[in-house]
């Protein structure tokens, strides 16, 4: 096949990429276009087995074959409740392909003596992109996967330590771009943007995951971006930017989301001890605890309910129990919404996925803008595993490390009921005005546990 | 030098796409977005199977190799998770049957 056909497979290739992510807009349309997604990346693999630079099949076999056995149980297996860390872990995957793909293309200019500026700028960039991918992506996975302690991990002096290493990384890019045949400069920049990756993820907190996943997922695409521009092939290009911006926005939504800046995510070792000043809840009162039997009641025979997940829903895996409450509050004649925060979870749409799951009609998820109206007309509003994303102080208090962070209006409702694993605070350290208001009533308990005994309830009520 | 540029633009380009695509997304979708854009850019593939099979020393086909085996995971486990999620996305029962034109407006007030 003549490089034309394969560049042309390749334009196939992407137009039904580009289309899979249009598809993508709407839930009823996504599943279809990314199955002609999957068509787009078959095409553009058999086409590329017949390049002129490839003189032999045997290991390509191999390595396809080991990456779909280990692919197979990733995509089939993992729960939905482990997709933050399933998503690191894959983009450290993609990551390392492109590194090692950087490695190698280096390695075979320096043997045949052809390796030029242009193409070492873009092999730099490259490999420094992934291999910062890598070891960040690690660290996220290590961090959601609770192999790693999900609080920020904090030194002294690191954000200049980082500033430091990236620097000189940018430093060996362009003594490379200078003196392209020096490995060994090659070599340490790959082991400091390894060990940058590593220092800039440690200090971020659990709660900062969505952002900065998101981010490893646009530095993922830059590095293929960059594999494009150095072996000459538009359709890593293409791709990599698709994916770089696709990481970009959701970044910045996700901050948006925090009312924080994308600097503050990625530098402020958001909730280490030393920011999270214990302040006194303003409001001072107490928690008032309820019973099951009290709680059901009330839901039973209320008319509007809205359920308000959290990552404590995630945590206890009590998305099923949460749409059988939902269900049979329904069967009652009550109705029933789900409120999704932007950052509820761990990654950005992560409420959204697990109550799919459920079973949960996606037209009952509602986005936080729109929920907002209805809590004032809402008789009771569960919170499970909430607790930052409703809390008022963050409309109510400038004081408060989360003030200006857009909530959910939980406040609003006619009552509130708090399902609690126990009495402690939030991510970020800060007490909940919500916890002691009046309205309030808080199930102390296992999210799951306390939804079933709510069910069991309902049902007998 | 006039590759270089040309990718540029096209770099460019897309980007422009990207972002006029994905702005569009609703995060009822940001999973499945997420793990979209994954898949997708196990188009790595490409760069590493030509590295694993041109046959210019040991190192580049060990390093070649290990590199198709990441992406092929990442196109493989990629496409099935997002297609397994994407299943689970269903519309109320009552408005399942219903013609799609009725969902298709909601689902596009709502984004």
């Amino acid at each position: 096949m003549s490089e034309t056909l394969i560049q042309l497979a390749y334009l196939l290739a992407a137009f039904l990429f580009i289309t899979a992510l249009r598809a993508l807009g709407r839930p009823d349309s996504a599943r279809r276009g990314m199955q002609l997604a999957a068509a787009g990346m078959a095409v553009a693999i058999l086409a590329t087995l017949f390049q002129a630079r490839i003189v032999s099949y045997e290991w390509i076999v191999v390595g396809a074959a080991v990456g779909a056995i280990a692919g197979y149980p990733l995509g089939m297996w993992v729960p939905m409740t482990a997709m933050p860390q399933r998503i690191a872990l894959s983009h450290a995957f993609g990551a390392l392909a492109a590194t090692l793909v950087g490695v190698g293309e280096y390695t075979i200019g320096f043997s045949d003596g052809t390796l030029i500026r242009s193409s070492v700028a873009a092999l730099g960039l490259e490999v420094l992109f992934g291999a910062v991918t890598v070891t960040g992506s690690l660290m996220a996975f290590g961090k959601l996967q609770e192999i790693l302690p999900g609080r920020p991990l904090t030194f002294r002096g690191q954000n200049t330590i980082n500033a430091l290493i990236l620097a000189a990384c940018c430093c060996c890019v362009a003594w490379l771009i200078a003196f392209p045949t020096h490995v060994v400069i090659f070599s340490v920049m790959v082991a400091l943007a390894a060990l940058l990756g590593i220092l800039f993820v440690l200090p971020i907190g659990g709660a900062d995951m969505p952002v900065v996943v998101s981010l490893l997922n646009s530095y993922a695409g830059l590095a293929a971006v960059a594999t494009g521009f150095a072996i000459d092939n538009n359709i890593l290009i293409i791709v990599g930017a698709l994916d770089g911006l696709s990481g970009l926005i959701l970044a910045i939504a996700m901050s948006k989301a925090m009312n924080r800046s994308f600097a503050n995510v990625l530098f402020g070792a958001f909730g280490s001890t030393d920011v999270t000043t214990t302040l006194g809840t303003a409001a001072g009162g107490e928690m008032s605890p309820t019973t099951a039997e009290d709680a059901a009641l009330r839901l039973a025979y209320a008319g509007r309910v809205i359920m308000v997940p959290g990552y404590g829903l995630a945590v206890s895996q009590a998305q099923h129990q949460m749409r059988e409450l939902g269900e049979l509050i329904e069967k009652r004649g009550g109705d029933v919404r789900y409120a999704i925060h932007p950052v509820a979870g761990r990654m950005p749409g992560h409420m959204n996925v697990l109550l799919a799951e459920a079973g949960v009609p996606y037209d009952k998820l509602i986005d936080m803008d729109e929920i907002n109206e209805r809590f004032v007309d809402a008789d009771v509003a569960i919170v499970v595993g909430a607790n930052d994303v409703v809390n008022p102080a963050a409309r109510t208090n400038p004081a408060s490390p989360i003030f200006g962070m857009p909530i959910l209006k939980v406040e609003d409702a006619k009552s509130v009921l708090v399902l609690k694993r126990g009495k402690g605070k939030g991510f970020s350290g800060v007490e909940n005005d919500l916890f002691v208001g009046p309205k309030t009533s808080m199930l102390f308990g296992d999210a799951r546990q306390s939804l079933l005994d709510l069910a069991m309830q309902v049902k007998v009520a | 030098m006039t590759t270089t540029i040309i990718q540029l633009f096209v770099f460019m380009l897309a980007g422009f796409v990207g972002v006029q695509t994905i702005n569009r997304i609703p995060p009822l979708l940001h999973t499945p977005l997420m793990a979209a854009t994954n898949a997708i850019s196990g188009i790595s593939v490409v760069a590493s199977m030509v590295l694993a099979g041109s046959g210019e020393g040991v190192v580049a086909t060990i390093l070649g190799t290990i590199a198709v085996a990441c992406a092929m995971t990442n196109i493989i486990g990629g496409f099935l998770i997002t297609d397994r999620m994407l299943s689970m996305f269903k519309r109320t029962q009552t408005t399942v049957t219903e013609n799609s034109g009725g969902g298709a407006s909601s689902a596009g007030s709502s984004s």
